[in-house]
C-alpha cells in the first residue's frame, strides 16, 4: 500500500483505531422491493422500469413478500432480534438516479436489531455487535464517463431503482483493519449460506462503507470519524482503513483536527480523497412513509421463516471437524461455500470411509486443482470419481503410489478417475507366495531391523512394508502385504 | 396560545435549499410568515393532553384495523411487465443510447 505519511510504527502504536462497517446487500428476489419489475442484473438500460421506478404521480409501492422473508432470515442468521412491527420511512435527497426524490428505507424502527457475529482474531474469537439490519430500496445508476458527450452529460439507467436491499450496520467494535476484513468475510459467508444474496461485489450486490476514527490508547471517548465510501473489495477496505488510520494519526500528530467527512478510496493510488461535501449538506428529513402500512412480522411467520434456516458456516465447521476428524483449516476449506460443503458431505455419505475421502480430497485433489488453476466444477476427477478412488484405497486394492499415478494420468488426459482406473487397471500383486518371497528377501537383507522388531519395537513393521512396496514397484496389495509382513516377523 | 418555536429567515433558506427551491425575497417573507403560523397552530394542539394516546407513524393506524396476514397485504415475488423503453424515454427532456441524459452531475 502506498502510505505517504511519515508516521513511524511507534507513533502509530500510541493510537487505537475504532472501526464500524455499513454493508448494503441486494436480495436475490425475482422482482423489486415495491413493484413487479424484474430486479435481474445486467439488462439493457431502462428496460426494467415502471411508473413506480420512475416516481410517476399516483404510483404506489406494494412490498415484496419474498424480500421480507429474506430480510428476516438474514436478521436471524446474524442473531438480530426481529421487530414484530417495523416502519418504513422516506429518506429525502435529490439526485438524478432517484426519480422520486426520496429513498424508501427504515429509520427509527428497523426490522432487526441487537445482533452479533463472531470473528477469529490472533487473540481468539471476538464478538462484533450488529446495531441494526433494515430494509430499503436501491437507487438507479449514474454513468459519468464513457460517452462522447460525457463532459457535459450524465447518463442515467433506472433499472436498479427499487431493487430490495438490506443494510447491516455494525457496532464500532473493530480495532484493526484485519478485524474489519474478517468481519466482512464472515458476514458474506453467512449471507451466502442463507441464500438471501449472491453477494457479488463486482455487480454491486454487496457494497461496503467503513467508518473509522482513532483515539489515543486508554482514552474512552471516540475520535472524530471519517466515512470511507466506494470500496469494492474486502482487500481494498482493509487497505483503505490502513491508509485512513495513518492519515488521521498524522493529522493529530501535526497538531491538526480530523474533520468529519466522507472520503472516497482510489485503489490505483492507494489513498483516500475527501469528497468535499458541503458543510451539513446531509439532512435527509426522514419521516414515516405514508404509502406503506407498518410491516408486521408475526411470531408464526417468523417461525415459518426460521424453518428455512440452513446450518450456518460456524456450526457446520464445528460439526464437520467432529464428524470427519478435520483440522480447523481443512474444515475452512471444505465449507468455503454451502454448495461445496453439500456436495462434499453427499459424497462422504456415499464413500465407505468419509475420513479417507476427506484425506484424498485434501491431499490429492485440491493441490492438483490449484496447480492446474481449476475450480472443482472443472475438475477432471469428479466427486463421484473420488468416491471410487477412496473405496478402492479403503479396500486395499490400490497402493497410495498407484493412486497418485492414476490421479496424475486423470489430470493429464482430462479423464475421470474410474475411466483411468478401468483402462490402466494397475497390476496388483495379490499372490501371497509372490509377496512372501519378496518379504523374505527384505528380511534377509535387514537383520538389524528384524532384531529391533523382535525386541519389541513393533513400529519397525512399517519399514518392511515400505521396502517391499518399493521392491514391488508399488504394486503389492497393501492390505495383504501388511498382514504378511506382520505374520513373517512374528514367526 | 402556547409559545411556538420561531422559524428564522435562515431556516427558510436552509429548508428551501434542501427542497431544491429558489425563493425570491417576497416568497421568502411569505414562507417565513406561513411556517410560523403553522408552528403556532401545532403549538396550540400541543396544549392537549395526549399522554394516554399511543404514538402512531401513519394516519392509517387511526382506523385501528385488525392486522391482516402478511400474505394478503404484501405482493408475491412475481414479475410483471415493465414499460416500453421508447415510450418512457420519449417523455424525457433528453435521452440517448437507451439512457436518460441529464446535465453533468458531480459524482457523489
Amino acid at each position: 500500500m502506498a502510505a505517504t505519511t511519515s508516521i513511524t510504527p511507534e507513533i502509530l502504536a500510541k493510537y487505537e483505531p475504532v472501526i464500524g462497517l455499513e454493508v448494503h446487500v441486494q436480495l436475490l428476489t425475482e422482482t423489486k422491493a415495491f413493484c413487479g419489475c424484474s430486479s435481474k442484473y445486467g439488462a439493457e438500460p431502462n428496460t426494467h422500469i415502471c411508473p413506480n421506478c420512475l416516481g410517476l404521480p399516483g404510483s404506489l409501492p406494494v412490498l415484496n413478500y419474498r424480500a421480507v422473508e429474506f430480510a428476516v432470515l438474514a436478521s436471524m442468521a446474524i442473531h438480530c432480534e426481529v421487530r414484530e412491527r417495523s416502519i418504513f420511512a422516506r429518506k429525502n435527497y435529490f439526485y438524478p438516479d432517484l426519480p422520486k426524490g426520496y429513498q424508501i428505507s427504515q429509520y427509527d424502527k428497523p426490522l432487526g436489531e441487537h445482533g452479533w457475529i463472531d470473528i477469529p482474531t490472533p487473540a481468539g474469537s471476538k464478538r462484533i455487535g450488529i446495531t441494526r439490519l433494515h430494509m430499503e430500496e436501491d437507487a438507479g445508476k449514474s454513468i459519468h464517463d464513457g460517452f462522447p458527450d460525457s463532459a457535459t452529460r450524465t447518463y442515467v439507467d433506472l433499472n436498479r431503482c427499487g431493487t430490495p436491499l438490506i443494510e447491516i450496520v455494525s457496532e464500532p467494535d473493530m480495532r484493526t483493519p484485519d478485524e474489519a476484513y474478517e468481519y466482512l468475510t464472515r458476514l458474506k459467508e453467512i449471507l451466502l449460506y442463507t441464500g438471501v444474496s449472491d453477494c457479488n461485489m463486482e455487480e454491486g450486490s454487496l457494497r461496503c462503507d467503513a467508518n473509522v476514527s482513532v483515539r489515543p490508547r486508554g482514552q474512552e471517548e471516540f475520535g472524530t470519524k471519517a466515512e470511507v465510501k466506494n470500496v469494492n473489495s474486502f482487500r481494498f477496505v482493509r487497505a483503505a482503513l490502513e491508509y485512513e488510520i495513518e492519515r488521521q494519526v498524522e493529522v493529530i500528530e501535526t497538531g491538526g483536527r480530523v474533520v468529519q467527512e466522507s472520503r472516497t478510496w482510489n485503489s490505483q493510488e492507494g489513498r483516500t480523497y475527501s469528497m468535499r461535501s458541503k458543510e451539513q449538506a446531509h439532512d435527509y428529513r426522514y419521516f414515516p412513509e405514508p404509502d406503506l402500512p407498518p410491516l408486521i412480522v408475526s411470531a408464526e411467520w417468523k417461525a415459518e421463516i426460521a424453518k428455512s434456516m440452513p446450518e450456518l458456516p460456524e456450526a457446520r465447521r464445528a460439526r464437520m471437524i467432529a464428524e470427519y476428524d478435520l483440522t480447523e483449516q481443512d474444515a475452512q476449506t471444505l465449507t468455503a461455500t454451502r454448495e461445496f460443503a453439500d456436495t462434499f458431505e453427499a459424497s462422504a455419505k456415499k464413500a465407505k470411509s468419509a475420513k479417507r475421502l476427506t484425506n484424498l480430497y485434501l491431499s490429492e485433489l485440491t493441490g492438483r486443482l490449484k496447480a492446474a488453476g481449476l475450480e472443482l466444477a472443472q475438475s477432471p476427477v469428479t466427486m463421484d470419481g473420488l468416491v471410487v478412488a477412496s473405496d478402492l484405497a479403503e479396500k486395499g486394492d490400490l497402493s497410495s503410489r498407484q493412486l497418485k499415478q492414476i490421479f496424475d494420468i486423470a489430470f493429464e488426459k482430462n479423464e475421470d478417475f474410474p475411466v483411468v482406473y478401468e483402462r490402466e487397471k494397475p497390476q496388483q500383486i495379490s499372490d501371497p507366495a509372490e509377496l512372501e518371497s519378496m518379504i523374505d528377501q527384505i528380511i534377509a537383507g535387514n537383520p538389524k531391523q528384524v532384531e529391533q522388531y523382535r525386541a519389541g519395537k513393533k513400529t519397525v513393521a512399517a519399514f518392511f512394508v515400505g521396502q517391499v512396496m518399493r521392491l514391488s514397484k508399488g504394486q503389492a496389495n497393501p492390505a495383504l502385504l501388511n498382514e504378511l509382513v506382520t505374520k513373517k516377523l512374528d514367526a | 396560545m402556547a409559545e411556538a418555536a420561531k422559524v428564522t429567515a435562515e431556516d427558510v433558506r436552509r429548508v428551501a435549499e434542501l427542497a431544491n427551491l429558489e425563493l425570491d425575497a417576497g416568497e421568502e417573507v411569505r414562507m417565513l410568515r406561513d411556517l410560523n403560523a403553522i408552528l403556532g397552530h401545532v403549538a396550540q394542539l400541543n396544549e392537549l393532553d395526549t399522554s394516554s394516546v399511543e404514538a402512531m407513524a401513519q394516519v392509517t393506524e387511526i382506523l385501528a384495523l385488525p392486522a391482516l396476514p402478511a400474505l394478503e397485504t404484501l405482493r408475491p415475488d412475481v414479475i410483471r411487465p415493465s414499460l416500453d423503453r421508447d415510450i418512457v424515454l420519449g417523455g424525457a427532456p433528453e435521452a440517448g443510447s437507451g439512457f436518460f441524459k441529464v446535465p453533468k452531475v458531480l459524482e457523489r
